[in-house]
């Protein structure tokens, strides 16, 4: 059916606020169970192309393709509306509310009729929990505890479970483990390849190398608002990757000036 | 909710406030000598609870979803100001005077509502804006229409057994209103799905928005619905004293936000209850004319009430934190 088109394509996108250009001529495509991980340094242009994809941006020129046909997203909405999610780096959640509750903000399950209706809290609660669940993170097991009082994988893990739950398929995730340790980023990373597993095309941004490896089928890396590198799996080294997101010559002429300094710092007045 | 467990109880937002209520009524006993019975049935300080917590309820609600009002100081005298002029005055049908004194709220709420979203200034200085001028507002209008800041009105005795008389001695018919709004409230905030929309504005606006809530609609409502709450109070007080003066009010300001904070509202947003509210006018109000009744003399009602804000402030956050750190097995 729509195996054969890319689940979301961006086709020559410039964006540029005023006399800034902040993206230039982005070509990318994601399909349906690829991970496509996005790196960049901090500045790259990375929040503004996660934006553009989410519909809070319109591309200045370009175009968007979702499964094969043109669209154009106008508000946020637009772009939910199509199964395009974006789970922040904290969550996006609310700390003082119940998994259940904050799970179903919006589309709140109700019961009884009239203006009677009250919201089903043992069933949000269920849903919540066996959501995040088959995921994998069987930690949480009551929906009445507050989202504050979870750690910060089982937030990302529990934002990525409601945004599959309420039918994602295109899943953008925003530094999902930058804040996260060792073993909390792996358990984002392991649901990461779960939602994989079940057809969702994940485009994962962060600039931990090592993480992207991690679960990455495509890369594309992204260098002061255009594409330096796109390329599959395998294809490059760690080592490469790294030097790419940095610019390359950033890190070489660090790497001569550690040698020739003996490692000190370099002196202030210049 | 839950089972009742002393541990599920003190994880509830309204835990600090039940707490410093007993405490409160504990010192005024020990200490004060106060007789409990009297003290219980005491009308004086149910009347004004009652008048506070109308008003507290709403500004509760918006300091959940991260917004204040404190444009209710000058709506009271506004609203009972209006009914006056309207129906003492001009001796136009008290329909009438309630139905401006109420349009009025509707009105300041719709200002305030529109500004907070429109812009990026805090609701505190816009209400702050719109509490001076509904103030001049009054007074000025007043005094042009009337040539008197004080107004005499005579209600038909529907409108006084509805919104201003006494039962049962000396209780206010508020009281009635008070408790009903309380249950309604509720109902509304935690059995509803609206509720679960309001801690979500609080907890995080853009979310909340991204999430599909109307977040500029329920800003507007909770606004029209704290600033005709007030305009409400301030016209049974109208109806009930049978004369309405353009000064008071003021003091509306603090002492709701006291209670709201009292009962377990996080000044942030994104915490709190109804019933804490309805606890913290109690409260409040327990200790504001309660002291009466104890030997204690009444010049000291300020300090305590400071220091049992203090003191509610710190519970609560320590509530919170219990609630944040619960984990329903234990895992150590």
């Amino acid at each position: 059916m729509t195996d054969t088109h890319p689940v979301l394509e961006l086709r020559n996108v410039n964006k540029s606020f005023g006399p800034i250009d902040v993206l230039h001529d982005i070509s990318l495509k994601v399909k349906a169970g690829e991970v496509l991980c996005l790196l960049g340094d901090n500045g790259a242009g990375k929040s503004t192309l996660i934006k553009t994809l989410a519909g809070v941006h319109k591309p200045t020129t370009g175009e968007i393709w979702m499964d094969g046909g043109r669209v154009s997203f106008d508000r946020p909405k637009d772009a939910a509306d199509r199964g395009i999610a974006t789970v922040h780096q904290f969550g996006g959640t609310f700390p003082l509310m119940t998994i259940g509750r904050s799970f179903f903000v919006g589309v709140e399950p109700t019961k009884g009729w009239g203006p009677f209706k009250i919201f089903d809290r043992k069933k949000a609660n269920a849903v919540a929990v066996k959501a995040v669940q088959s995921f994998g993170i069987t930690r949480i097991d009551d929906g009445d505890r507050l989202i504050g009082g979870l750690s910060g994988g089982e937030r990302q893990s529990l934002a990525i479970a409601r945004a599959v739950h309420f039918g994602a398929r295109v899943l953008i995730l925003d530094e999902p483990t930058a804040a996260l340790g060792v073993k909390q980023a792996s358990h984002v990373l392991r649901i990461v390849l779960e939602a994989k597993k079940r057809g969702i095309a994940v485009i994962f941004i962060t600039h931990q190398v090592t993480h992207a490896m991690a679960v990455g089928d495509h890369f594309a890396v992204l260098i002061r608002g255009a594409l330096a590198a796109n390329f599959m799996r395998g294809e490059k080294s760690r080592e490469e990757i790294t030097d790419l997101m940095a610019g390359g010559e950033a890190l070489a002429d660090l790497d001569a000036y550690m040698e020739s300094h003996d490692g000190h710092a370099p002196d202030l007045v210049s | 909710m839950n089972s009742l467990s002393f541990g599920s109880l003190a994880r509830r937002p309204e835990a600090g406030s039940i707490v410093s209520l007993l405490l409160v009524v504990a010192f005024f006993v020990i200490f004060g000598g106060v007789q409990i019975d009297r003290f219980l049935g005491a009308a004086s300080w149910v009347n004004l609870a009652a008048n506070l917590g109308i008003v507290a309820l709403p500004v509760g609600l918006l300091m959940i979803a991260g917004e204040l009002d404190i444009s209710i100081g000058a709506m009271i005298p506004a609203g009972s100001m209006s009914v006056a002029i309207v129906s003492g005055y001009y001796g136009l049908p008290i329909e009438l005077g309630i139905a401006v004194a109420l349009g009025l709220g509707v009105i300041v709420g719709l200002i305030n509502g529109l500004l907070t979203i429109k812009t990026s200034v805090p609701s505190l200085i816009i209400t702050l804006g719109s509490l001076v001028a509904m103030q001049g507002l009054v007074l000025a209008g007043s005094v042009l229409l009337t040539g008197s800041a004080g107004v005499a009105l005579k209600a038909p005795e529907w409108a006084k057994f509805l919104f201003g008389h006494f039962f049962g001695g000396s209780y206010q018919v508020l009281i009635l209103w008070w408790l009903a709004l309380t249950a309604i409230y509720v109902f509304f905030i935690h059995f509803s799905r609206f509720g679960n929309w309001i801690f979500a504005m609080g907890g995080d606006k853009d979310s909340a928005r991204n999430a599909g809530i109307p977040t500029d609609r329920m800003t507007i409502l909770l606004f029209v619905l704290s600033s005709t709450s007030a305009s409400f109070v301030g016209m049974c007080g109208a109806i009930l004293f049978n004369s309405a003066q353009v000064s008071g009010g003021m003091n509306y300001i603090f002492n709701t936000i006291v209670s709201v904070v009292v009962g377990g509202v996080l000044l942030t947003g994104g915490f709190g209850s109804i019933v804490g509210i309805f606890f913290g006018a109690i409260t409040f109000a327990v200790v504001t004319q309660g002291i009466y009744f104890t030997d204690i003399d009444r010049n000291w009602s300020s300090l305590i009430i400071g220091v049992m804000l203090l003191l509610a402030v710190l519970m609560n956050n320590s509530f919170r934190q219990f609630a944040l750190n619960y984990a329903p097995r234990k895992k150590k």
